[in-house]
C-alpha cells in the first residue's frame, strides 16, 4: 500500500510541476492545486499510514497520529487561500495587462519582427 | 590603562569639530581640527616611556565572546610607533592643509575626512583583535576614496579614486578571508593568542593559504606589484592627502600588516619567496619609472612604490636584522617622503604647474624651499648624514647575507645596487631638473616663497631628517629598538645606528650607487629616447577596459538569468531544488525501511488508477480548460477519500467542502479568463518540462516512500494522553487544532482572513469585460438562476445550517470542529448564491463579511487574552462538564469559544472571496471610475 501512496504523490508532484510549467496563468493554478493536493498527502504520510485509527480517543485501539493531521488541516485551508489569490491575480493581472500569460507580455512568434530564438523579449 | 579603549576614539569625535567650527576663520578651524590629535598624541607619547621599556597596554570590552568578537586595542613598540607617525604628520598635514587649500574648496568637510581617515589608520595599529583589524582596515580604504575624490568635480580625481577604492577594497576581502582562516586555526580572533601561535600556524594544512590571503591585502594596499598602478592615479588627489596618506600612513598599512603578523607567519620559504620577489620587483620597477615621470607627484609616487619595495624586500628576507632595518626605512621613508609630497605641493602652488617640463631654474624665485627640497630630496637618495643613507645602508649590508635564491643569491646585493642607482637618478631630477636647469618655460603665474607657516611642517620633518641623520640613536634608538622588539615578538639581536661602520661592502655599494646615479642622470637624454621608443599604456585605460569587460559579463549573466521570463524562473528554482535533494538521497543506502507494509486491497487500487487517469488528463488536456477543472477536481476527491481511508475524517471533510468551494472559484474565474490555452510551449521546452517534472515527482515518491516505510518516533503521544484531561475533547486533531497549538492556529486564521481582504482589494480594482458568449461562440443562458435549483437550495438551507452547527458542536470530541463547519456554512450560502443571484440575497441577508472577519479574529484572541484574567498563559484553555434536564451531560470549554472565531473567520474569508467575485458577473459589479 505505501508504494501505490508514494507512486501517487509523486505522479501529483510530477503532474503539478508540469503545469507550473506552463506559460499561461491558469495552468499554473491549476499545477498549484495539483501540487498541493500532493504536498499534504506528503506531509499527512509523514505521520505514517494506519488503517481505522482515527485520532479519537475510545472509538479505536490504536490511533494514527494526530499532529501531522492537524498540520494538513490548517494546510488545506491556507492552500485554498493561496489557489483564490494566485487565480484573482491571474485575472487581475489579464484585466490590467490584456492578456493571461505569466510574463505579463505575449512571447514573439515567429515571423514577428521582434522575434528571436530562444525565448527573450 | 583602560583609557586605552576611548584613544582611537578622539580622533573620531575629531570629525565632528572641523564640521562645527566650519563657519569661524580658517585658521580657527585648523587650530580647533588639531586639538583633538594632539591631544591624542600626547596622552600616547606620556606612556612611551613605559612601553620602550617593554611594557604592553591591553584593554579589551567584550561584545560577543562566543565566537570572538571583542573591541579590543593594544599598544606596543609597534604601535607606538605607527600612531607616533600617524598623529605626528597628521598633525603636520592639518597646518599645511590651511594654507593649501584655496578659499572655494570646503575645508571643513576636508577636514572630516582626514580626521576619519586618522581614526581608522590609528584603529588599523592599535587593534587586538584581527575581525577590528580588519574593520579598520577597510575603513581606511573607505575614508581615503573620499579623500582622493575631494576634487570630485575632476575626472581624474573621480577615476583615480575609484580605483584605489576598487584595489584596496579587493585586497581587503581577500584580507578578510585570510584572517577568518587564520582565526579558525588558531581557535582565536585575538591577536596576541595568534603572535604566540606561529608555530601551530606555519605546521597547519591552511597556511599556504593564509599566507596568499594575507598578503594579498597587505601588497593591494601598499601598492605592491602588480598591484601598484592604483598608487600614481590616486595622485589626483589634494597634495596634503598625497603627503599624508600615500607617505606615511595609507600605503604603509600594508608593511605594517606583514610587520604586524611578522612572528605568526613569517620564517618559512613561502613568504620569502613571495615577499622577497614582489618586494624585489617593486623596487625597481618603482624606481625605474620614477625616472621618467614629467610630473612632481608622479615621480614621488612611484618612487613611494619603490621604497615600499624596499621594506617589503627587507621584510621578506627572513633575518631579524633586516626586519629591524625595515622597521627603520618606515620612519624614515615617511619623514622624507612626506616633507617631499609637501614640498612638491609648495611648487605647485606658487607656480602653478608640477609640469618638470616647465619647472626650470626656480632656485632663484623660491631658494629657502629649494634648499628643504634638496636635503629631503638627498636623504630619498641615501647621501649620508641624511637618514635615508642609514637605513639604506642597513639594506645594502643586509642583501649580502642573503641566501635564499641560492647560487643566484648574488644577484640580490646587485639588483639593490642597481635601484640605488635609480634612486639618484631621479632624486638628482627632483632636484636639478626643478630648481636649475635654465628658465621657467610657460608657468601660469611667477613663483615665488610660500606663506610663512605653509614652511613650517616642511622644515619640521627636514629638521628629522638631518637630527635623525646624524644622531640616530638619540632620536630614534628606543622607538627603533621597541617597535622591532614587538614585530619580532622577541628581542631583536644586536646592531649599531652609527653613521660610520668604516669601510666596507654596502659603503662602496652607496658610492656606486651615487656616482652611478649622477651618471645615469648625466645622460638622461639618451634614456628618455630609448624609453619613447615603448608603446605608452596607460594603467588607468586598461582598469577601466577591465571594469568595462566585468560589468558587461555581469550583464549577460543578468540579462540571462533575469530574462523576464517567469518560467524559466521556477525552472532553475526547482532545478537546484531537486539537484540538492537528489544529491542528500542518494546517501540512503536503501529505499524501503523495516516497518511493515500494509497490504494492498482492489478498492485502493481502483482509487489509485482513477486518481492517475484524472491527473494524467488534467495535464494532457490542460488546454481545454472548462475538462481539466473537472478532471483536477476528480483528484481533489479522491484525495479526500484517501484522508478518509487512512484514519484522517476531519481531513477528509475538511478537503471536500474546500473541493467544493474551490472548484466553484475556479469555474467563477475562469468565466474571466480565456477558454482555452493556446499551443506554445515548443516540443523541446515540453520534453525539457516534462523531464524536470518526472525527476521532481520521482524524488518526492521516493522520499515519501522511504519516509513511510521507517519506523515512526513520534511525540504526538502527548497529544493523545493529554487530549482528554488537559483540553477536555476526545478529537485529538481539533484539540490540538484549538488548544495544544492554539496560537498557531490564531496564526492561520489571520492569513486567511489576511488574503480574503487582499482578493478583495484586487477585485474591487478590476476592469474586466464580460464575455458575451463561451469558446464555442454560444450565447449564455438567459436563464440565470433555474427556478429547480432555486428552490432546492432554498429547502436545503436550514438542514446544511444544521448540519454545519452540528458539525461544530461536536468538533471537540468527534471529526468536526470550527474549519468544516465554517467551510459546509459557506457552501451552503454559496448554493443560495448560485441559485438566486446576488440581488436577492442582497436584499435579505446584510452580512458584513469584512467585519466576519475581523470579529472571528477578534473572538479567538479575546477567548486567549481571557485565560489572563485567571492567571494563566495565552490560550489556555478551560472546561467543565454541566447538567441540563432534557439535554443530560454535556461539556463547556473555553477551546469552542475559540473554534467560534475559527468558524467565523473561514466563513466570512470564504464568502468574501466568492460573493465579490461571484458579483462581478451581475449588475451589482463595482464601478470603477476613470481617473482613479
Amino acid at each position: 500500500m505505501e508504494g501505490l501512496y508514494a507512486f501517487c504523490v509523486g505522479l501529483l508532484t510530477a503532474c503539478g510541476i508540469f503545469l507550473t510549467l506552463r506559460g499561461r496563468s491558469f495552468s499554473v493554478v491549476m499545477g498549484l492545486t495539483l501540487l498541493s493536493y500532493a504536498v499534504n498527502l506528503f506531509l499527512f504520510a509523514s505521520g505514517r499510514l494506519k488503517l481505522n485509527a482515527a485520532a479519537v480517543l475510545g472509538q479505536s485501539e490504536q490511533y494514527s497520529d494526530p499532529l501531522p493531521q492537524a498540520l494538513v488541516l490548517t494546510a488545506i485551508v491556507i492552500g485554498f487561500a493561496m489557489t483564490a489569490f494566485a487565480v484573482i491575480l491571474a485575472m487581475r493581472a489579464r484585466a490590467d495587462l490584456g492578456n493571461d500569460h505569466v510574463d505579463g507580455v505575449l512571447p514573439a512568434q515567429p515571423g514577428d519582427p521582434t522575434y528571436k530564438s530562444g525565448g527573450h523579449h | 590603562m583602560n583609557s586605552l579603549i576611548w584613544l582611537p576614539f578622539l580622533p573620531l569625535l575629531g570629525t565632528l569639530i572641523p564640521l562645527i567650527s566650519n563657519r569661524l576663520s580658517r585658521t580657527e578651524c585648523a587650530f580647533l581640527t588639531a586639538v583633538l590629535p594632539a591631544l591624542t598624541l600626547v596622552l600616547i607619547l606620556i606612556n612611551a616611556g613605559n612601553i620602550v621599556q617593554g611594557e604592553r597596554f591591553q584593554a579589551a570590552i567584550p561584545w560577543i565572546p562566543s565566537i570572538g568578537l571583542e573591541l579590543a586595542f593594544r599598544l606596543d613598540g609597534l604601535a607606538l610607533l605607527f600612531s607616533i607617525l600617524i598623529l605626528g604628520i597628521g598633525l603636520l598635514v592639518i597646518l599645511y592643509a590651511r594654507y593649501y587649500l584655496s578659499d572655494k574648496d570646503p575645508m571643513g568637510k576636508f577636514y572630516a575626512y582626514l580626521m576619519l581617515f586618522m581614526f581608522a589608520m590609528l584603529g588599523v595599529v592599535l587593534s587586538d583583535n584581527l575581525i577590528q583589524l580588519w574593520f579598520f582596515w577597510e575603513l581606511t580604504s573607505i575614508s581615503s576614496f573620499l579623500l582622493i575624490s575631494f576634487w570630485g568635480h575632476k575626472t581624474e580625481a573621480r577615476k583615480g579614486a575609484r580605483m584605489a577604492l576598487t584595489v584596496t577594497g579587493a585586497g581587503g576581502l581577500a584580507l578578510l578571508a585570510g584572517l577568518l582562516i587564520l582565526g579558525d586555526t588558531v581557535g582565536s580572533f585575538s591577536l596576541q593568542t595568534v603572535l604566540d601561535s606561529g608555530d601551530l600556524i606555519k605546521a597547519s594544512t591552511s597556511y599556504p593559504v593564509i599566507v596568499v590571503l594575507v598578503l594579498l591585502g597587505a601588497f593591494t594596499k601598499s601598492a605592491q606589484f602588480p598591484f601598484h598602478f592604483w598608487l600614481p592615479n590616486a595622485m589626483a588627489a589634494p597634495t596634503p592627502v598625497s603627503a599624508y596618506l600615500h607617505s606615511a600612513t595609507m600605503v604603509k598599512a600594508g608593511i605594517f600588516l606583514m610587520a604586524r603578523f611578522y612572528p605568526a607567519l613569517a620564517d618559512t620559504d613561502l613568504w620569502f619567496l613571495i615577499v622577497s620577489l614582489t618586494g624585489l620587483a617593486t623596487f625597481l620597477m618603482g624606481a625605474y619609472i620614477a625616472l621618467f615621470q614629467h610630473d612632481l607627484k608622479g615621480l614621488l609616487a612611484n618612487s613611494t612604490i619603490s621604497h615600499l619595495g624596499l621594506i617589503t624586500l627587507l621584510l621578506g628576507m627572513g633575518t631579524d636584522l633586516a626586519a629591524v632595518a625595515a622597521i627603520f626605512h618606515i620612519i624614515n621613508h615617511a619623514i622624507f617622503k612626506a616633507s617631499l609630497f609637501m614640498a612638491a605641493g609648495i611648487i605647485d602652488h606658487e607656480s602653478g604647474s608640477r609640469d618638470m617640463r616647465q619647472l626650470n631654474g626656480l632656485w632663484k624665485y623660491m631658494p629657502y624651499t629649494a634648499t628643504l627640497a634638496m636635503v629631503a630630496s638627498a636623504s630619498m637618495a641615501g647621501v649620508p648624514l641624511m637618514n635615508g643613507f642609514l637605513s639604506k645602508e642597513m639594506f645594502f649590508t643586509e642583501t649580502l647575507h642573503q641566501a635564499s635564491l641560492g647560487s643566484l643569491s648574488w644577484l640580490i646585493p646587485v639588483l639593490a645596487t642597481l635601484g640605488g642607482v635609480f634612486a639618484v637618478a631621479y632624486s638628482m631630477r627632483f632636484i636639478h631638473d626643478v630648481f636649475f636647469n635654465g628658465e621657467p618655460i610657460n608657468l601660469p603665474k611667477t613663483p615665488h616663497e610660500p606663506p610663512r607657516y605653509m614652511r613650517v611642517p616642511v622644515e619640521i620633518l627636514v629638521a628629522l631628517c638631518l637630527l635623525v641623520g646624524i644622531f640616530p640613536s638619540y632620536m630614534v634608538g628606543d622607538l627603533l629598538f621597541s617597535a622591532a622588539s614587538a614585530t619580532l615578538n622577541s628581542t631583536p639581536p644586536s646592531y649599531s645606528l652609527a653613521i660610520w661602520h668604516g669601510f666596507n661592502l654596502p659603503l662602496l655599494m652607496s658610492i656606486i650607487a651615487l656616482i652611478g646615479g649622477l651618471i645615469m642622470y648625466q645622460n638622461r637624454p639618451h634614456l628618455f629616447k630609448f624609453q619613447a621608443q615603448f608603446p605608452k599604456s596607460d594603467p588607468k585605460l586598461v582598469f577601466e577596459g577591465v571594469v568595462q569587460s566585468l560589468a558587461s559579463a555581469a550583464n549577460r549573466f543578468i540579462s540571462f538569468t533575469e530574462n523576464g521570463s517567469l518560467q524559466r524562473y521556477t525552472f532553475f528554482t526547482l532545478l537546484l531544488a531537486v539537484i540538492m535533494t537528489a544529491a542528500s538521497l542518494m546517501k540512503l543506502n536503501a529505499t524501503a525501511g523495516q516497518r511493515p507494509e500494509i497490504p494492498v486491497d482492489a478498492v485502493s487500487i481502483t482509487a489509485a488508477v482513477l486518481l492517475s487517469i484524472s491527473a494524467l488528463a488534467t495535464v494532457l488536456w490542460h488546454r481545454r480548460r472548462v475538462v481539466a477543472l473537472i478532471t483536477l477536481s476528480v483528484v481533489g476527491l479522491i484525495v479526500s477519500l484517501a484522508f478518509a481511508q487512512f484514519s484522517a475524517p476531519d481531513l477528509a471533510l475538511t478537503q471536500l467542502s474546500v473541493e467544493v468551494v474551490t472548484v466553484i472559484l475556479l469555474i467563477l474565474a475562469l468565466f474571466f479568463l480565456p477558454q482555452k490555452t493556446p499551443k506554445e510551449s515548443s516540443p523541446r521546452r515540453v520534453v525539457r518540462d516534462l523531464s524536470l517534472a518526472s525527476l521532481i515527482g520521482g524524488v518526492v515518491g521516493t522520499i515519501c516512500y522511504a519516509l513511510m516505510t521507517r519506523p515512526l518516533d513520534t511525540i504526538s503521544t502527548f497529544f493523545t494522553e493529554n487530549s482528554k484531561t488537559g483540553g477536555g475533547g476526545t478529537n485529538v486533531v481539533n484539540v490540538i487544532l484549538v488548544d495544544f497549538r492554539g496560537f498557531d492556529t490564531l496564526g492561520e486564521i489571520t492569513v486567511l482572513g489576511i488574503a480574503a481582504l487582499g482578493i478583495y482589494k484586487l477585485i474591487a480594482r478590476m476592469r474586466l469585460f464580460m464575455p458575451s458568449s463561451n469558446d464555442r461562440g454560444l450565447a449564455w443562458s438567459e436563464d440565470k438562476n433555474p427556478i429547480l435549483l432555486a428552490v432546492i437550495s432554498q429547502s436545503l438551507l436550514p438542514l446544511a445550517l444544521l448540519v454545519s452547527a452540528y458539525i461544530f458542536l461536536r468538533g471537540h470530541n468527534m471529526p468536526g470542529g470550527g474549519f468544516i463547519a465554517g467551510l459546509i456554512t459557506s457552501v451552503a450560502i454559496i448554493q443560495q448564491y448560485v441559485g438566486h443571484g446576488v440581488e436577492w440575497i442582497k436584499t435579505r441577508v446584510k452580512l458584513d463579511y469584512q467585519i466576519m472577519i475581523g470579529s472571528g479574529i477578534g473572538i479567538a484572541t479575546l477567548s486567549g487574552l481571557g485565560s489572563w484574567t485567571f492567571g494563566h498563559t495565552f490560550l489556555s484553555s478551560w472546561f467543565d462538564y454541566f447538567y441540563l434536564p432534557v439535554i443530560g451531560k454535556f461539556e463547556l470549554a473555553s477551546a469552542m469559544i475559540f473554534d467560534l472565531g475559527v468558524f467565523l473567520t473561514v466563513v466570512g474569508a470564504t464568502m468574501l472571496i466568492l460573493a465579490n467575485l461571484g458579483q462581478l458577473t451581475t449588475s451589482e459589479r463595482p464601478i470603477q471610475k476613470e481617473n482613479d
